[in-house]
């Protein structure tokens, strides 16, 4: 057991190594994508304990962002700063979440699917007819990033360096709840919900938490965007939005930690690299995409489980251990 | 007159035109294990279900320590001390045994939210640890509950089942395919317990031998009204019950 | 009133359409535990089989129909369940969810590509003069896209309940374990299923592009409401399905004309996060064990 949680801390050790170092040396739209790629591993996340953890397949995490991402960018063209307005809109997406998690997860499955698929276009119509407020089509410009005084955030190995603590913060409280008692709740959820419940297990109090507090990541993935690219607009947020986000949580492999991060990395950079196929390059993702789902359901975190299984001493059926007990 | 632990008064269901339970009434005290058996078709499944709040009875009512439970969502079931075990695929195969058992136990310490930042075990792996000492399971406390043998697994949900501390189990066919060697650990098990803990249990059974040995009283349904009540020697004595498992 | 008329009739001939695209998802949906997020695009993809057999190939108008049928039957129902549904149904309904939507965006993206992305004027396949009815003109149009729609309906009716291979297919959606002990050939039955929303949604594409002009986008609103349609009349009868397209065409002419366009598309929606959350076995559906 202490093996793998040294080798666990090591790994973890190393990426985060690697994260600090990725962007030395690069030029600043490798760093940006980069960025992008902290931005939407916290949206992931949120998603992942939404759909990984507790099981409920969402369609607005992209509508979430928006939330956040307006909310800041009205706060900060405001005067505010960022990490003043970034609470509010987390706080915003929260209460959002649970007002629209209530009523929608008392249905599963492919209903609550077309429900967050519904808010999602509603909150995307909201975006695009109400210009007053959110300036329509032509979206909100201008929005300032985050100064701390003697740290600035302008240039963009900067924001970087920025987004990476918010994204290790995010994570760590992510770890938090899913290490605590409620990480035991939301698996037993997943394996055997009718057991939980009759175990106490509030089923679907858990389940709505579950589904704001993912909401809430994805304000706060919101809330970066808006100082990341400084304009917005409602195109940003779309359904196809809300599908590459689940995307990233079932490519990396729902229900894993680490799910959400590499997830993100495939969905951002594969469309990097096939960039080079130009107007064919949807088409390309679109088939990889069914492939990979045919071939890699559980993700690739589900690969490494499965060979795990495979090649390390597999736990040998207890009652084979003890011989004539058998059935 | 102590208050039963679980009283049920002319619980009635009906599933079209077959009555499946027909107006039935016992209570039950604290202490006792009560077999409730009957051939097939008897309504026992049925009448289980009304008392899990699984069935929605269409007539009478059910009272767990003096409360009426009617309509009670099996988790708030189980916060008011009413454990049970499964048939089938009771336990949570990709967890460990111990974090089978914390789950059943951390539901009822604390709110929700002190479970968010209090210890990841909750403080129970010493109390499950006891648990599972009590089962004989201590050495598969690490293994993953799904590749046990479907007999540890059935210990494994008896544990789970009194891990909270309930005052009233319910037992549902805990002997369904269970080999010999194992049964009677079990039975020895739960006959333990309840001389320690006083817990009540309600068992449904098809095994004769197991339900005669091991409860203090038996209730026999049929056609889903009760044909008949006593001690294990009466009932194996009873004519009508003969005559209902017989047939006609 | 005779606005009202013209608008509420021609809501009705959309919406006959519209059924007949949400009777195929809700039949696929009930017999092959498949959720297809693609059906917009569905509908969109046989047009333009029609179109290349008509501009690239030159052939008669109604030659490329036949053509542009058979490859829809192929395309759609057969490739459709072998490649994309029955590799990836087993491993659950959200990875089958993914999978549909990214069909859809392939699709989409395809047509884009390979023909181009403006809207393409589309031959009708019916009269269009407009006629006068009670007072409002009303497109002939129209009025054949209602009476075909119908048609295909009743007839798709007749099908499933008076023919063998019919009872045999509601046998398999109802309970596909029992169907097989009873000597239903289940697979057949199923890959007939997905037939018969390909062949669906070809004559909805058939029926439709004439008035929307065919364009590789068209599918986002058209899955929508095919989404809608289905889930709002319920799960349980063709009935459901062809009510909910009626009622959701007819709402949507009226909302567009007399309340506001630019939250035209907020009734559908609005209508279907009610329906699921206040009645989710449809308004024609039957109360079945929801999933809680």
């Amino acid at each position: 057991m202490t093996f793998t949680t040294w080798s666990r801390h090591l790994l973890v050790g190393l990426l985060l190594a690697a994260a600090i170092l990725a962007p030395v040396g690069q030029g600043n739209y490798i760093t940006y994508v980069l960025t992008s790629w902290l931005i939407f591993s916290i949206a992931a996340m949120g998603l992942n304990l939404t759909l990984g953890y507790a099981g409920q397949v969402s369609l607005a995490q992209a509508s979430f962002m928006a939330i956040g991402a307006y909310t800041t960018a009205l706060l900060t063209l405001a005067g505010w700063h960022w990490m003043l307005a970034m609470p509010v809109g987390l706080m915003l997406c929260f209460v959002v979440g649970l007002a629209l998690g209530y009523p929608a997860l008392r249905v599963q499955g492919h209903f609550l699917a077309f429900v967050t698929l519904a808010f999602n276009t509603l909150v995307f119509l909201v975006l695009r007819n109400e210009d007053w407020l959110t300036g329509g089509n032509y979206g909100l410009m201008g929005m300032p990033r985050p100064d701390f005084g003697i740290f600035k955030t302008m240039r963009q190995v900067d924001f970087y360096y920025f987004t990476l603590v918010v994204t290790v913060i995010a994570a760590l409280v992510m770890w938090g709840i899913v290490r605590s008692p409620w990480g035991r709740a939301f698996k037993a959820l997943r394996e055997n919900p009718i057991r939980a419940e009759s175990l106490g297990v509030d089923t679907r109090r858990i389940t709505l938490l579950a589904f704001a507090i993912g909401s809430a990541y994805g304000g706060l993935a919101g809330a970066l965007v808006t100082s990341l690219v400084q304009f917005i607009e409602p195109g940003s947020f779309s359904l196809l939005h809300s599908l590459r986000i689940l995307l990233m949580v079932v490519v990396g492999g729902a229900g894993f930690f680490f799910g959400p991060f590499v997830g993100a990395a495939v969905v951002i950079l594969l469309p990097e690299i096939l960039r080079f196929t130009e107007g064919y390059y949807l088409i390309i993702y679109s088939a990889l995409v069914i492939v990979m789902l045919a071939f890699v359901p559980n993700g690739l975190l589900g690969i490494g489980a499965r060979l795990r299984e495979r090649f390390l001493a597999p736990r040998q059926r207890a009652d084979m251990a003890q011989g004539a007990k058998l059935e | 007159m102590t208050q039963p632990v679980l009283s049920i008064r002319n619980i009635t269901k009906s599933f079209g035109a077959i009555r499946a339970v027909d107006g039935v009434s016992f209570d039950v005290h604290r202490g006792e294990i009560l077999g409730l058996i009957g051939p097939n078709g008897s309504g026992k499944s049925t009448l289980f279900n009304c008392l899990l709040g699984q069935l929605r009875p269409d007539a009478g009512h059910v009272e767990v320590n003096g409360r009426d439970v009617s309509g009670m969502r099996a988790s708030q079931l189980n916060r008011l001390g009413v454990g049970r075990t499964f048939q089938q695929l009771s336990v949570f195969p990709k967890m460990s045994v111990l974090d089978n058992i914390i789950l059943a136990g951390q539901e009822h310490r604390g709110t929700m939210v002190s479970r968010l930042f209090g210890a990841p075990d909750a403080g129970l792996t010493e109390e499950a640890d006891r648990l599972i000492g009590f089962f004989r399971l201590t050495h598969l406390r690490d293994t993953l509950a799904g590749s046990l043998s479907y007999g540890q697994q059935k210990l494994v949900d008896a544990a789970m089942a009194f891990m909270a501390g309930p005052s009233l189990v319910l037992l549902d066919e805990p002997a369904g395919g269970v080999n010999l060697t194992m049964l009677a650990d079990l039975k020895e098990r739960l006959t333990t317990y309840n001389a320690e803990h006083g817990t009540t249990f309600v068992v449904i059974e098809h095994n004769m031998e197991f339900v005669m040995s091991l409860c203090t009283r038996i209730i026999v349904l049929a056609e889903g009204a009760v044909i008949a009540e006593g001690a294990p020697a009466e009932i194996r004595a009873n004519q009508a019950v003969i005559d209902a498992y017989l047939g006609g | 009133m005779s606005q009202f008329l013209q608008v509420f009739l021609s809501g009705l001939a959309t919406g006959s359409i519209y059924a007949l695209v949400a009777i195929g998802f809700t039949l696929v949906w009930q017999a092959a535990q498949t959720v297809n997020f693609a059906q917009g695009e569905f509908v969109v993809l046989p047009a333009f089989f029609v179109l290349v057999g008509v501009h690239l190939l030159h052939l008669p108008l109604w030659m490329a129909v036949a053509l542009a049928l058979l490859l829809s039957l192929l395309v759609l129902g057969v490739l459709f369940k072998k490649l994309v549904v029955e590799p990836i149904l087993p491993s659950g309904g959200i990875s089958l969810i993914i999978a549909t939507m990214a069909l859809g965006i392939l699709l989409k993206e395809s047509i884009k590509e390979f023909y181009g992305a403006e809207a393409q004027p589309f031959p009708a396949l019916v009269p269009q003069d407009p006629i006068n009815l009670l007072g409002a003109t009303v497109s002939m149009q129209d009025i054949m896209n209602l009476v075909i729609s119908l048609g295909i309906v009743v007839l798709l009716t007749l099908f499933l309940n008076r023919t063998r291979t019919g009872r045999c297919m509601q046998a398999t959606a109802q309970n596909p374990a029992v169907a097989e002990i009873l000597g239903v050939d289940v697979k057949r039955m199923v890959l007939y299923t997905f037939l018969i929303n390909a062949a669906l949604a070809a004559l909805a594409s058939f029926l439709i592009t004439p008035v929307y002009l065919a364009k590789f986008s068209n599918g986002e609103t058209l899955g929508v409401i095919a989404f809608i349609a289905a889930i709002v009349g319920g799960f349980n009868q063709i009935r459901g399905a062809l009510a909910g397209g009626l009622l959701i065409g007819v709402l949507d002419n009226l909302t567009a004309t007399y309340v506001t366009a630019e939250y035209r598309a907020a009734l559908p929606l609005v209508l279907l996060i009610a329906i699921i959350l206040l009645r989710p076995q449809g308004l024609l559906g039957t109360s079945e064990g929801r999933t809680v």
